[in-house]
């Protein structure tokens, strides 16, 4: 487990089954039972057709870069080290979502390149969804 | 009825921009509204609307600035639209006067970052979405958000950092010449790919000052506009749209801003087009976003920015000078509330150091844009009703 004075999540009367489920190492997202859309962030409501059914599915947990950056200089509590890379990924399922591509080197990303979810555990209850370039490259 | 041309600025107020320890939020906000409205021509007593930013203050914060001006308003609300709160405090006060709730609004920000720093802004709850599901992945915000926009622009459109670089050099020329600006010395097209990284694709040139300072203006109708000190400004044209809050919503567009809803509708309401307008005070917490302004109002095509900005043509004297003030990138950031005030003293024409004067200017083009890239509104605002 990671000690860390970093930011964690809060889960809230939304979001703590999906954090219950990275905590674990299954990344879900509400899909609405109406319409089929899957939804991020957690919600009770769906924005596409306003139904409140939905179920928790699992995902792929494949995605590609939508964007990245690299930063380069400390902004956030207990991330000294630098560079690292945030990016904005596109779920194969839909939904999109902030993380960090880890194990790489700024370099190599681009956007479009495909990402395969990992999990960092943090404490018994958070484990956060970071990303990681697919072994077998398309 | 359309209310082109209905309503109009009077007055118009600020203190110094940079750091300004010696007053708290809450004074600076009080002085520059005190001064817009001594520049207006109408009494205290005449102002009976007030509207104010959340600025990270107290309960009912507007009222608070009110009462402390020794105004009992018949009208006032605190709005939050990031930095695109002062254009909409325009635009909201023209249709508060119009249902009849007020006579003349006053609209105030104030922006304590540079002694105070920058987190205390909001108060724990306001951040809540940002704070669950972006900080703990070492997400800082804005500068996170604009560079991910940012590159997602270089990677569809071929947008450089040296393009963004014109935009840094631009309007540093333009802080250079104002007397009340943070960053007045001139920076070079080299100074700017020498600075360092802060969030790749930013370098630090690319990034918005931190800043203390206050704004405030006061709208009143075209009719009692007409008997005032100064001549008005009058509100031609003016729309909103705010997209998505977060840059990771699925349907967020990172290459535009709300102005591709706005900034039409704005210019149809005032009669113009783009190329009526003779200055654009543009939102630009960042260079990249000037750069997709100028597209998303129609300046050029999608993705021709970067060719548009060449040859000095947003720099004053140029065919659009833009940010004439030094914007939030060189003057500081008082986060949209100058780009209102500079753009009415360009518009009275005789108020700015007479090197940043744009030369008969009749029409310009004021823009907010507010969070992920979330919030935007558009003021045209001109000498001249239709
Ligand atoms: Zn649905």
């Amino acid at each position: 487990m990671t000690s860390t004075n970093r930011p964690l999540p809060k889960p809230d009367e939304d979001s703590d089954e999906f954090w219950r489920y990275c905590s674990l190492h299954e990344l879900r997202m509400q899909r609405c039972n109406t319409c089929g859309h899957f939804r991020f962030r957690p919600s009770v409501i769906c924005p596409n057709c306003l139904s409140t059914e939905a179920s928790w599915e699992r995902l792929s947990g494949t995605a590609q870069i939508h964007s990245f950056v690299v930063v380069h200089q400390q902004m956030v509590v207990g991330y000294d080290q630098v560079p690292y890379v945030i990016a904005l990924v596109d779920l194969d399922e839909g939904p999109r979502m902030t993380t960090r591509i880890v194990d790489c080197e700024a370099n190599d990303l681009s956007i479009g390149l495909q990402v395969q979810v990992t999990f960092e555990d943090y404490t018994d209850d958070i484990s956060l969804p970071v990303f990681v370039p697919s072994k077998s490259r398309v | 009825m359309s209310l082109a041309g209905q309503y109009a600025i009077v007055g118009v107020g600020d203190t110094k921009v940079g750091r300004v320890p010696e007053y708290s939020k809450t004074g600076l906000a009080l002085l520059a509204a005190a001064r817009a409205i001594d520049d207006s021509g109408l009494s205290r007593d005449d102002v009976d609307g007030v509207l104010t930013s959340q600025m990270g203050g107290t309960f009912i914060y507007s009222l608070e600035i009110a009462t402390k001006l020794g105004i009992q308003p018949r009208y006032t609300t605190v709005m939050e639209l990031g930095g695109a709160t002062s254009v909409c405090m325009a635009q909201q006060a023209a249709v508060a006067i119009e249902a009849g709730l007020a006579n003349a609004v006053l609209c105030v920000h104030a922006q304590k970052q540079a002694t105070e720093g920058q987190r205390p802004r909001h108060g724990g709850a306001l951040l809540r979405g940002f704070d669950e599901f972006d900080r703990p992945f070492g997400h800082p915000g804005a500068t996170a958000v604009h560079a991910l926009a940012a590159r997602r622009h270089m990677h569809l459109y071929g947008s450089t950092s040296e393009d963004f670089a014109r935009i840094a050099v631009a309007e540093r020329l333009h802080a250079s010449l104002n007397a009340n600006a943070q960053r007045r010395e001139p920076i070079t097209l080299e100074d700017h790919q020498a600075s360092r990284w802060v969030i790749e694709p930013f370098r630090l040139l690319d990034c918005c000052q931190v800043s203390d300072g206050a704004g405030a203006f006061i709208v009143t109708s075209a009719k009692r506009a007409r008997n005032l000190q100064k001549p008005p400004v009058y509100l031609l044209g003016f729309s909103q749209f705010h997209p998505h809050r977060f840059i990771s919503d699925q349907n967020a567009d990172l290459t535009s801003t709300g102005a591709v809803v706005s900034g039409p509708r704005a210019f149809a309401m005032a009669g113009l087009s783009p190329k009526d307008v003779d200055a654009a005070e543009l939102y630009d917490c960042f260079t990249y976003v000037v750069l997709t302004e100028l597209e998303d109002y129609g300046f050029c095509g999608k993705g021709e920015g970067r060719e548009f900005i060449k040859d000095g043509r947003i720099e004053i004297g140029g065919s659009l000078p833009v940010n004439t003030h030094g914007g939030l990138l060189s003057q500081g950031h008082v986060e949209g509330m100058m780009h209102v005030v500079e753009a009415v003293r360009q518009l009275r024409g005789n108020e700015v150091e007479p090197a940043r004067q744009v030369e008969g200017a009749k029409v310009v083009l004021v823009s907010g844009h507010g969070g992920q890239m979330s919030t935007h509104g558009s003021l045209i605002l001109g000498t001249e009703r239709p």
